[in-house]
C-alpha cells in the first residue's frame, strides 16, 4: 500500500474536491445546460408536429396541402437555411483560429442567409393569407401556421442573438466567454436546421405527395 | 489539405479557457463541415426531385424514400454540424438525446395512432368501415 492511501480522509480529501469544484465554475456546464434546453425545445416541436399530423387532413372544405404549397419556393428556402448552416460552421472555424475579422464576416453572411429565409417565409405566409388560406381557415392551416411560424420565430430570435454576438465579438474579441456564446448559438442554429428537415419533409413534401 | 492538418492539430486544444476537462466540446474541422454540407445537399435534392417529378406512380415508395432521406439527413446534421459523439460531456449529451428521441417517438406515434383510430371509429360517415379495424 502506498502512503497516499493512509492519509487521514479528512482535510486533504475535502480540499481536493473544493479545488475541482472551483475549476468547473467558469461556464463549463453551460454547453450541457444549453443542450438540455435544445432537447426540451425539441419536445415543443414534437408536440407541434404531432398536432399537425393529426390535423393535416382536417381542411374543413378549404384548400389542402396539395393546392397550397409551392415546392420550388420551399426548395429555395431550404437552400438558404443549409447555406447558413455551413457559413456558421466557417464562422466557428475562423473563431477557433482567432481570426476576428473573418469570424465577423462569416457571421454576417450567416445572418443574411437567415434573413433571406425569413423573407421568403413571410412572402409565403402573406401569399397564403391573401388567398384566404390564413390560420383561421381550418384546423390544418392553424396547425401549419403554428408549426412553421414557431420555427420562423426561432430563426428570428437566432438572428437577434447573432447580431448581438457580432457586436460582442467586435467589442470584446474572441475571449473564453464569447467562444462559449458562439458555441451555444452554433448548436441553436444547427438545431433549427434539423427541425427544418422535419418541416420540409413531413409538412411540404409528404403533404404535396 | 495542409491547412486542414494544421487545423486538426490544434482544433481540440484547451486554448479557449474551457479545457482541463478532457471533455471539451469538439468543434469540427472545415473538411467535416464541407462533407456534412455536401451530404445534406444530396439528401435534400433527392426527395425534392422525387416529389416534384412524380418519379414513382406508387406514392408510398416516394414517401418511404423521402422519409428515409430525412432520417439520414438528421443523423448527418447531428454528426457533422452538431458534433454529437459518445464522449462530449461524459456522454450526457448523448443520453439526453436518446431520452428525447424516445419521448418524441412516443408523442408522435402515440398521437397519430390514437387520433387516427378515434377518427375512424367515431366519425359518423366512417361507421361502415368498423369491420375493417
Amino acid at each position: 500500500m502506498s502512503s497516499s492511501v493512509q492519509v487521514p480522509a479528512g482535510a486533504s480529501e475535502r480540499a481536493y474536491h473544493l479545488a475541482e469544484e472551483h475549476e468547473h465554475e467558469a461556464g463549463s456546464s453551460t454547453m450541457l445546460g444549453f443542450w438540455l434546453y435544445l432537447m426540451s425545445d425539441c419536445l415543443i416541436f414534437a408536440m407541434l408536429f404531432a398536432s399537425y399530423g393529426v390535423y393535416s387532413g382536417s381542411t374543413a372544405g378549404g384548400p389542402d396541402a396539395k393546392e397550397l404549397f409551392d415546392l420550388p419556393l420551399v426548395a429555395l428556402n431550404t437552400a438558404m437555411l443549409l447555406f447558413s448552416s455551413i457559413t456558421y460552421g466557417f464562422a466557428m472555424i475562423a473563431a477557433e483560429e482567432g481570426k476576428k475579422a473573418a469570424t465577423l464576416r462569416w457571421l454576417a453572411i450567416t445572418g443574411v442567409f437567415g434573413l433571406c429565409f425569413l423573407g421568403i417565409e413571410m412572402y409565403e405566409f402573406s401569399h397564403l393569407i391573401h388567398e384566404g388560406a390564413g390560420p383561421q381557415r381550418s384546423a390544418f392551416l392553424s396547425a401549419f401556421f403554428t408549426l412553421v411560424g414557431t420555427h420562423g420565430l426561432h430563426v428570428t430570435f437566432g438572428i437577434v442573438w447573432l447580431t448581438t454576438l457580432m457586436v460582442q465579438v467586435a467589442k470584446h474579441g474572441l475571449g473564453a466567454a464569447n467562444m462559449r456564446r458562439l458555441m451555444c448559438l452554433s448548436l441553436f442554429w444547427h438545431f433549427l436546421d434539423v427541425v427544418w428537415i422535419g418541416v420540409f419533409t413531413f409538412v411540404y413534401l409528404l403533404g404535396v405527395l | 489539405m495542409a491547412g486542414h492538418a494544421h487545423h486538426d492539430a490544434h482544433g481540440h486544444g484547451a486554448d479557449h479557457g474551457h479545457g482541463g476537462h478532457g471533455d471539451a466540446p469538439s468543434h469540427g474541422s472545415r473538411r467535416e463541415y464541407v462533407i456534412g454540407f455536401l451530404l445534406s445537399v444530396v439528401l435534400t435534392a433527392i426527395p425534392f426531385a422525387l416529389v416534384m417529378t412524380n418519379a414513382f406512380a406508387d406514392t408510398r415508395i416516394t414517401a418511404a424514400i423521402v422519409t428515409l432521406c430525412a432520417v439520414v439527413q438528421i443523423v448527418v446534421h447531428m454528426i457533422y454540424f452538431l458534433h454529437m459523439n459518445t464522449k462530449s460531456e461524459n456522454g450526457w449529451t448523448l443520453m439526453a438525446l436518446i431520452f428525447t428521441v424516445i419521448l418524441v417517438v412516443i408523442v408522435l406515434a402515440g398521437s397519430l395512432w390514437v387520433m387516427y383510430h378515434m377518427n375512424v371509429n367515431m366519425m359518423p360517415q366512417m361507421s361502415g368501415d368498423m369491420s375493417a379495424m
